[in-house]
């Protein structure tokens, strides 16, 4: 067990968990909730495969990962923002129908090699003694797409015009209608975007991080993970980061618990009885629900949660929200 | 440029016709086959050829009829169970781990066993299980209803939460515990646990041989009959309707909301851990890794559908048992899974057809 690897892995597969949440932070913060994400993104692993295996072009792939994504989100924005319909089972659905069609169009991918996404050393800093060689080393390129991608959200939504208008939008919608923002615009777009978001979390786990196509264990539940981690999050992209990575960190250190035969100084339980791995796999989900009441609770302490209209679908000229 | 016409949608203020979510919903159904058609036939299949496999599958014969009623009945009780839930808006994704852990509590009394199998009548085995599955179940769905009633946590992410670790523990008991001889399932129950089917009958009756249908699909009709008394006539189901329309006029009116919360958590789970017993006992006769193909989730569609109607319940779980029994004889896999989407698309899509009118008018020059 090695401290540096578990942080290097931890950095890789949590891209993928933060492109996901902070994608559908901004869909909610603009009141729209997608639990569709799981859908999106492995519509968005199996597009982007695919189109990387038929051009040869990972960035061909990549974008088209991300159109999947962006695509699918738009059925969610229509049936909720102007049909109404519940936002939950529409959600749902998606999930549904995205999980079918990738199954569907992904016939036969499986055992495929696709050319992935290069790996790289970051410019300059990879040079820093200690830190260039952990965080900025050899690590694919979407990782450090992830480590710009994180201030950059955070910084839109907190300190720029049209990220205020968001965050109205998801509070106050009729505020927000009444000062000139067209909140059914403004909410497709951030689902549209969200779904872009979920589509390249698909596309970083199948061409970059643990690349191929496993049906519908290529995501394995990660999507839910992320709809999760945006409420343990409170809606801030800094905070989905540091429970992504974190996230990331632990699976790889589940992982490596199975390796040395002593633990502690004591026998190791795991290395003996290969049937306690079950165990271990569980250990992401039973921390995701531990988390998510410690997030609600402190949530519900600082009055810092959902935002108001989260669920809530806006009608002109009708009293609500 | 003008269009010749222009689209309206207005408020409806007149009452529907009842005939209306009826038919809104089988258009909907419909469209959704008639997509997934076009969807097939761009990657090169042919529908037409697909679907009527799709048919002969399902009802081409009494075995595949009683196939289908078979695959029916844990959609029935689960749908059962999620409708209940839905109607308090309580989402309960996490069927699909309360029917594991029903499944898993209900064959301890085989695996360990609880009771001497030689000995104790086949009824009471069966009762003991059925009983043992339900706690599991009801206890499964109590975490998700505890932490949504005392903590506010949101119970759409930890039932699909508990779907995952219920899966793990199945798991760790069938290959490391109770393992048959290092496979991947426990040894097969006793003949005393197996729910009685048609085809025990085929001695007297050279008709039912080879038919699977077995009692479950009883335990599905009653537990629509039971629910459905209980939401029309009880003040029990009062309440219930009052906290999914109302939840401040509830308050105001003394109704104890968390306690409700918790109680259709456990109501909910436990007709899904039944639905994981009847699949045990009167399917596979064992536990194994994979014994619901997405029952918890096909359940969730399957109260949608029906509207939280349990007497619709029981058409819609029997339309979802045929894609079921069909989908998994046909190439490819996801075509099934795929129909379910757009089929609760679509739906909750027409649903807007009930709120509002569309209407088409002609432009003229005056409005124009």
């Amino acid at each position: 067990m090695n401290l540096e690897v578990i942080l290097r892995a931890g950095l890789s597969t949590g891209t993928i968990l933060i492109f996901a949440a902070i994608g559908e932070i901004l869909t909610e913060r603009a009141g729209i909730q997608n639990l569709g994400v799981e859908g999106m993104m492995l519509l968005g692993a199996m597009a982007a495969f695919k189109t990387s295996l038929a051009t040869g072009s990972p960035w061909l792939g990549l974008l088209a990962g991300i159109a999947a994504g962006g695509i699918l989100s738009l059925a969610h924005g229509l049936v909720t923002i102007h049909f109404q319909a519940d936002q939950v089972v529409s959600g749902l659905s998606l999930s549904f129908l995205g999980t079918g069609l990738a199954l569907v169009l992904g016939e036969g991918l499986t055992g495929q090699n696709a050319p992935l996404i290069p790996t790289a050393d970051f410019p300059l800093l990879s040079r820093i003694p200690y830190i260039g060689p952990i965080f900025f080393t050899n690590f694919n390129i979407l990782v450090y797409v992830g480590y710009l991608f994180i201030p950059l959200a955070w910084f839109f939504i907190y300190r720029t015009r049209p990220g205020m208008h968001l965050r109205a939008v998801g509070e106050k919608p009729s505020a927000a209608d009444t000062l000139g923002v067209n909140v059914y615009a403004v909410r497709y777009f951030y689902t549209f975007i969200g779904g872009c978001l979920a589509g390249l979390a698909g596309a970083t786990i199948s061409i970059a991080v643990s690349p191929g196509w496993y049906s519908n264990l290529t995501t394995s539940g990660q999507g839910w993970i992320a709809v999760a981690l945006v409420i343990f999050a409170q809606w801030n992209p800094l905070r989905a980061a540091l429970g992504g990575y974190l996230f990331g960190m632990l699976r790889r250190f589940m992982l490596d618990l199975q390796g040395p035969m002593v633990l502690l100084g004591m026998r190791n339980p795991f290395f003996y009885d290969h049937n306690l791995v079950f165990f271990l796999q569980m250990t992401p989900f039973i921390l995701t629900i531990v988390a998510l009441v410690w997030g609600s609770r402190a949530a519900m302490r600082k009055r810092l949660g959902a935002p108001a209209a989260l669920g809530v679908p806006y009608v002109r000229g009708e009293r609500g929200l | 440029m003008k269009l010749p016409f222009r689209v309206e949608i207005e408020q409806r203020t007149r009452d529907i016709p009842k005939w209306m979510p009826f038919v809104t919903s089988l258009s909907a159904v419909i469209l959704a086959f008639i997509i997934s058609g076009i969807i097939l036939a761009v990657i090169g299949g042919n529908p037409f050829q697909v679907y009527a496999y799709f048919f002969t599958a399902a009802f081409g014969s009494w075995g595949a009829l009683s196939d289908v009623i078979v695959k029916a009945t844990p959609l029935l009780l689960i749908g059962l169970g999620c409708g209940l839930a839905f109607k308090m808006k309580l989402w309960n994704i996490g069927a699909e781990g309360q029917f594991y852990i029903g499944a898993f509590c209900a064959s301890l009394v085989v695996l360990v066993p609880l009771v001497p199998l030689e000995t104790t009548p086949k009824f009471l085995v069966l009762l003991l299980m059925g009983l043992l599955g339900m706690i599991g179940g009801a206890i499964y769905g109590l975490i998700p209803g505890i932490l949504k009633a005392k903590f506010n946590v949101s119970e759409i992410i930890t039932t699909l939460m508990l779907n995952y670790i219920a899966v793990n523990w199945n798991n760790y008991w069938i290959f490391g515990k109770f393992s048959d001889a290092g496979f991947q399932m426990t040894p097969t129950f006793d003949k005393v646990a197996w729910l009685p089917r048609l085809s025990d009958l085929a001695k007297q009756y050279r008709v039912f041989s080879g038919i699977t249908l077995h009692l479950g699909v009883v335990f599905g009709l009653v537990a629509a009959i039971i629910i459905w008394l209980i939401v029309r006539y009880s003040r029990w189901g009062y309440e219930i309707n009052l906290i999914g329309d109302n939840p401040r006029a509830a308050r105001y009116a003394g109704i104890n909301i968390t306690r409700n919360i918790v109680l259709v958590f456990m109501v909910s789970g436990a007709l899904a851990g039944l639905a994981g017993m009847s699949e045990v006992t009167g399917v596979v006769h064992r536990l194994q890794e994979r014994i619901s193909t997405n029952y918890g989730f096909s359940g969730v569609i399957v109260a949608w559908l029906a509207k939280l109607n349990p007497f619709a319940t029981i058409l819609v779980s029997f339309l979802f048992g045929a894609l079921i029994v069909a989908g998994r004889e046909i190439q490819p896999s996801g075509l099934s899974f795929f129909i379910q989407g757009t089929i609760l698309f679509l739906v909750i899509s027409s649903d807007v057809l009930l709120r509002y009118r569309i209407r088409i008018l002609r432009q003229t020059r005056e409005t124009a």
